[in-house]
């Protein structure tokens, strides 16, 4: 537990959240893979999954390679209902820190808007990130999304 | 419950709960087209009468459905939830083996089990705490006897005759199948041998482990979604992911197999065997030839089985057992109104998978559920396929690519398998 945090630090993880957030909800598939480190882990999955240890992903991505190539597939190799999706994120609880290692977890609500339809709630959870200081500001070594929802409204499109 | 049921029960027969109503008969007043299985009229995706009688003919009748793996049902006093239609089930471990009840008490209908998995010593509702032990016998009503002389059962209260409707239980090399029928014959006969065989390729006896779940609610009837895991012809034009990556191509040799008559089918292909002389990719339009992947691990196939084979199996009415390259899945078909169908998915490995396959299996997995590089493309698709069958049920769909027979085909370009399964359920609806 951190009784006080380094001086910025908060503000420096919102920033991240914001743009991700931003970078995301604009479609900017081509921009989402530059928040990631080289070595990261990306996941979005049920907290089903994530309470009892499986380590199966709707969305898998180990290494930056993988981030890159579910951007490339997004835009490329699928074909989808258009949609709007809108992040809303809540306040930081900043686990750890260790040396320019950051172990955080964030409330985060994705609510998704299609063509001809009410809006609905696509995700609500969680970011479970290891936050890495880079030459380049803070970068993203693991995110873990857990949805606490049972399950997604027909498909999940876009990363979160 | 009589005694004739009784001695079913003990038989290791379904035994219907004391309290499960027996559904009157649904009478249909449609007409099928006259073409007959190379037409379908598009009310039976709509019509809330033919949805209830699919239930009970289908999810309640005649056949097997899968409700897990045994693997997740570890000790004695593990259990999981399970949906068969629109029926939960509870499966649950005992010292003597695995049993399938129904998650309805006996006493008020309540829902006994309330989480997905856990363990328990028994099983008590929690409404009056009538407790069941994990073969689903009654064994405790509080105040059976009353309080101080008052109130209380009736003295012919018998705890024998107010059990959890079991279900029959049939356990294939870790996998387990349950049926609320009497009469359907054993899991493996139901299946032929032909679907037999192929799910022992992929389930030989070898201990398996669950590497997660994925669940989805697709707003589409629930057989839009079962044809379209019976149509590889979508599958060469829709998916480019699968083109592009020669995972699933036009030109890769493709069994498309209609077995018990029509009731589950077996498709597999060899992605790694072409015919010749033909470039199929023509006439692909969304063919990308351009695209590379930076981690092709998501795409390198290592062949498990000694055969290049990439397999999906359906068994009727709500399973398919899918090896994908190295993704193993089970996907089970939970169908919510004549709008919705929820789909469970259940990945798995072998038990003594090293870290390298986990991780293959892991990343392959990014193809298929709800953010699936291919399975994306149908819950999409299917989505706006239902929106547009709701306005029009009185039109029909033609179903001729391949011919109009029902018996297997070595290609792709064919419907064989949803002419074959609306011969079966014309016969099995009475339609």
């Amino acid at each position: 537990m951190i009784t006080t945090l380094p001086p910025g630090l908060r503000d420096e993880i919102e920033q991240l959240h914001d743009d991700y957030a931003e970078t995301v909800d604009r479609q900017d598939i081509e921009a989402w893979p530059q928040y990631f480190t080289e070595d990261c882990l990306y996941l979005v999955t049920s907290r089903e999954n994530h309470d009892a240890g499986l380590p199966h992903g709707t969305i898998y991505c180990e290494g930056l390679a993988m981030v890159c190539d579910r951007a490339a597939a997004t835009r490329d190799c699928t074909v989808f209902e258009p949609r709007y999706l809108r992040h809303f994120i809540g306040r930081v609880k900043v686990d750890a820190v260790d040396g320019d290692t950051v172990r955080a977890r964030t409330p985060v609500l994705v609510v998704e808007s299609v063509s001809d339809q009410a809006p609905h709630l696509l995700i609500v959870g969680a970011y479970h990130d290891v936050l890495r200081r880079t030459a380049d500001g803070l970068r993203i070594k693991e995110r873990r999304v857990v949805y606490d929802n049972f399950r997604i409204v027909n498909s999940l499109v876009f990363p979160v | 419950m009589n005694t004739a049921t009784a001695e079913h029960a003990e038989a290791g027969h379904a035994c219907p709960g004391t309290h499960a109503p027996e559904a009157a008969p649904i009478t249909i007043q449609r007409r099928w087209p006259e073409e007959g299985h190379t037409r379908v009229p598009l009310w039976i995706y709509t019509d809330p009468a033919i949805f209830r009688k699919e239930l009970s003919v289908f999810f309640g009748g005649d056949t097997w459905n899968y409700v897990g793996l045994e693997c997740e049902v570890p000790e004695v006093g593990s259990f999981k939830r399970a949906w068969i239609g629109d029926k939960q089930v509870v499966v649950v471990r005992d010292a003597d083996g695995i049993n399938v009840v129904e998650n309805r008490c006996a006493h008020r209908g309540g829902a006994i089990c309330w989480k997905n998995k856990g363990e328990v010593k028994d099983l008590t509702c929690p409404y009056h705490q009538w407790s069941y032990n994990l073969k689903g016998d009654l064994i405790g009503v509080p105040l059976k006897r009353g309080v101080h002389g008052e109130g209380g059962m009736p003295r012919d209260f018998d705890n024998k005759q107010h059990g959890l409707r079991k279900l029959r239980v049939a356990r294939f090399n870790g996998s387990i199948w349950a049926s609320f029928s009497d009469t359907v014959p054993d899991f493996e006969t139901y299946c032929g041998p032909e679907l037999t065989q192929r799910l022992r390729r992929m389930m030989p006896g070898r201990p398996l482990r669950v590497l997660g779940y994925s669940r989805q609610l697709i707003p589409c009837n629930w057989k839009l979604y079962f044809e379209n895991t019976r149509d590889p012809y979508h599958g060469t034009l829709l998916h480019t992911f699968f083109i592009t990556f020669g995972l699933y191509r036009a030109d890769s040799r493709h069994h498309t197999a209609p077995v018990a008559e029509g009731r589950h089918m077996a498709t597999y292909a060899v992605p790694g065997e072409r015919k010749e002389g033909l470039d199929v990719k023509q006439e692909l339009t969304r063919f990308r030839g351009d695209l590379q992947l930076q981690d092709m691990e998501m795409v390198r196939f290592v062949d498990e089985y000694g055969d290049g084979q990439m397999s999906a199996l359906q068994i009727f009415p709500g399973a398919f057992a899918q090896q994908h390259a190295n993704i193993l899945a089970m996907r089970s078909i939970v169908p919510k109104s004549p709008h919705e169908v929820e789909l469970d998915w259940t990945y798995f490995g072998y038990a003594d998978d090293d870290a390298d396959m986990q991780r293959i299996r892991l990343k392959q997995a990014n193809l298929l559920g709800p953010s699936g590089f291919v399975s994306m493309d149908d819950s999409e698709l299917l989505k706006q396929m239902h929106n547009q069958m709701v306005g029009y049920p009185e039109a029909e769909s033609f179903i001729e690519m391949g011919g109009r027979g029902v018996e297997p085909q070595v290609t792709m370009a064919t419907e064989v398998g949803i002419r074959a399964f609306y011969a079966f359920y014309r016969r099995e609806m009475g339609l």
